[in-house]
């Protein structure tokens, strides 16, 4: 399944959040992606999502497959609409 | 001899550890036994990620959440599922060395990295070497120096040394430091002064000089220093040390004393703070307030804005730790010789006359309320005071007192604490604020003579222009008088009155500034115990008879020469 979220916190996919978000999906079993635009990132992979080059304002899918796809998804796009818990 | 830059004083003899940042020399290996190499990379990753999370912790412990926060990406980095399947996959199948596997799948992360547009992503190339620089040291059997684990005393050599590298060092057993780069304000040279360690930097070729087994002796306050000294030069340091040393000791009895002239004037001694690492000499040092706390550098070396959260997290650290030692804490200076790449400031003809400081603030009010609303917040915490920089006339201090209320009445209505006993003021250091300090007197608490910026503004001389050094002199008259007559507006309408420039530990203006009725005085806290012996030894009587000839005389350099004598 997937969810499209909007990046919201001024420094966008930096190395602070970016680790958390890493952090978060590494919870998870499901297969995490992250797919912007052509690009698909692996959610666990805090070096593919940096290298997504993400700034404030830009949608990003996140689509996971697995037995907790739901709860993963939920979570994930709650984490990135609260600007990761940093403000 | 040789001799470097004298970066932070005192005197070291010890053995020395050179550390190298070198370039590792990976060479490509056939490796028919996939296995054994698969197994020798997860024990160098699983070494290096209990290095790093010690790392964290020590960070974590002495700098605070934010700064240690680098390392839990790098420690992601480190067990990255997407860079392990590759190196695992070069393993496997074209049979190499894990070491080279590495190297280049670790190429072409850095590669994409150092390709990104945003400044900020490019800079993070050198986050994934650093990582993977650590793990290739496992592979090859090149010990790390370690700089936490340090267990002897050393005098540290390097080319330069790093911030994480002066973060996790353990102090206790560092003596000195020497490096080839860097110049009286690089950050060693920062860290060696805040840390009071003896250190001698801009050797340039010190490095190459050297080999691990040998001892040097250090003078950090001539900047000289000799390799393997022999026995009568080695008498000569360590009689040097013991003199440096006993001079340090005997001003420690000065420590819980009050600094009072012999007829019973009392100058508070404060503290500058720049960060929350000047803490510890502040209180080694027995500072009793600070009085400066400048708080751009919580602005530097990023790329965005700290945000609210931030800013009230560090304040309030700080406020906690000085427990109820009041902190002055200054608004945003920045501007001038100080820019922020992010806020994109166009350049300016005459940056010192333009946009910087309280002007950029009133300006920009979101920069200036989220500063404001974070200190009020943090208030609630200790016993802090709010002085706003660069103010020229009454509108902008109106201005800024506005919005100074207007923050407490969102936190009022959105039920937010802060204390309702800040005291609010001013820095003196723009002389058509001076001059109507009769007037600005009746809407502050106090005022702050930053007498580096008063002195440029005044003798009309950019301060870091050489060609007109020499007209950039603390004992200008018109300056002195001007000093004076804010002392004096002070003093008639009730207001406290400190100077916090880096002049208020200059032994010969001391006497001058307890004559005219000054305070406080705000330096680096090492000068603090120094000033306080000389107080200790002055009657104000007499600074005041000092201060009143000071203003009669005419030029800078009678002015010089009659402090020296009365000192």
């Amino acid at each position: 399944m997937r969810q499209a979220v909007t990046i919201l916190n001024d420094e966008g996919m930096h190395a602070r959040p970016a680790a958390l978000f890493v952090k978060a999906a590494t919870n998870f079993k499901s297969d995490i992606n992250i797919i912007f635009g052509e690009k698909i990132a692996n959610a666990k992979s805090i070096m593919s999502l940096m290298t997504l080059g993400l700034v404030k304002d830009t949608e990003i899918i996140i689509s996971a497959v697995g037995i907790d796809e739901q709860t993963a998804i939920d979570s994930l796009t709650d984490l990135v609409k609260n600007k990761f818990n940093l403000h | 001899m040789i001799t470097g830059i004298a970066a932070s004083p005192g005197i070291a003899i010890g053995q020395i550890l050179m550390i190298k940042n070198d370039q590792l020399n990976i060479s490509k290996l056939t490796c028919k036994d996939s296995s054994a190499q698969l197994k020798k990379l997860k024990v160098a990753i699983d070494q290096s990620v209990l290095e790093l999370q010690a790392i964290q912790e020590k960070a974590l412990k002495e700098l605070g959440a934010e700064e240690a926060e680098i390392f839990s990406a790098h420690l992601l980095l480190l067990q990255d599922p997407e860079i392990l399947s590759q190196v695992n996959q070069m393993i496997e199948t074209k049979f190499v060395n894990a070491s080279w596997a590495i190297e280049s799948v670790v190429k072409d992360v850095v590669t994409m990295f150092e390709s990104m547009d945003d400044e900020y992503m490019k800079a993070r190339a050198t986050d994934v070497k650093d990582v993977f620089t650590r793990v290739l040291n496992h592979l090859e059997g090149i010990t790390n120096t370690d700089l936490s684990k340090l267990d002897s005393d050393v005098i540290l050599i390097c080319d330069d040394l790093t911030p994480s590298q002066t973060a996790t060092m353990n102090k206790k057993y560092v003596l000195g430091f020497l490096t080839n780069q860097g110049g009286k304000t690089s950050h060693s040279a920062i860290m060696a002064r805040t840390m009071e360690i003896p250190a001698i930097v801009g050797l340039s070729s010190i490095t190459n000089k050297v080999k691990n087994s040998d001892i040097i002796a250090l003078n950090g306050s001539t900047g000289e220093l000799i390799i393997n000294p022999s026995d009568q030069e080695l008498d000569e340091f360590k009689a040097l040390k013991n003199k440096y040393q006993s001079g340090l000791d005997d001003l420690k009895k000065f420590i819980g004393k009050k600094a009072t002239t012999t007829d019973g004037f009392t100058t508070v001694l404060a503290g500058n703070l720049g960060s929350y690492q000047d803490l510890e000499s502040f209180h080694q040092n027995d500072a009793e307030s600070v009085g400066l706390y400048r708080t751009e550098f919580l602005y530097m070396d990023r790329d965005s804005m700290p945000t609210e959260n931030e800013q009230y997290e560090v304040y309030s650290k700080v406020l906690k730790s000085l427990t109820d030692k009041e902190c002055v804490i200054r608004t945003l200076d920045i501007g001038g010789d100080k820019n922020l790449p992010y806020l994109k400031i166009k350049n300016e003809e005459n940056p010192f006359l333009g946009y910087r400081a309280i002007r950029l603030c009133l300006k920009q009010t979101d920069i200036f309320k989220a500063q404001l609303r974070a200190l009020l917040r943090a208030s609630v915490h200790g016993n802090m005071a709010i002085m706003f920089p660069m103010i020229s006339c009454l509108e902008e201090l109106q201005m800024a007192l506005q919005t100074l209320d207007d923050c407490k009445s969102e936190l009022e209505n959105e039920s937010i604490p802060f204390s309702k006993t800040i005291k609010v003021g001013m820095m003196i250091e723009v002389p058509s604020a001076a001059l109507i300090t009769d007037v600005l007197a009746k809407y502050v608490d106090f005022f702050s003579l930053g007498t580096n910026d008063l002195t440029q503004y005044t003798c009309a001389v950019d301060r870091n222009n050489p060609k007109v050094q020499e007209l950039y002199n603390p004992f200008n008259p018109g300056l002195l008088r001007l000093i004076h007559m804010v002392a004096k507006n002070a003093n008639e309408k009730n207001i406290n009155v400190s100077v916090c420039g880096s002049v208020a530990h200059h032994p010969t203006l001391v006497p001058f500034f307890i004559g005219i009725g000054i305070n406080k005085l705000s330096m680096s806290a090492m000068h603090i115990l120094k000033t306080k012996e000389q107080i200790i030894n002055l009657t104000k009587s007499t600074c005041e008879k000092i201060a009143r000839e000071v203003l009669k005389l005419e030029t800078a350099e009678q002015i010089e020469n009659y402090l020296l004598e009365n000192q």
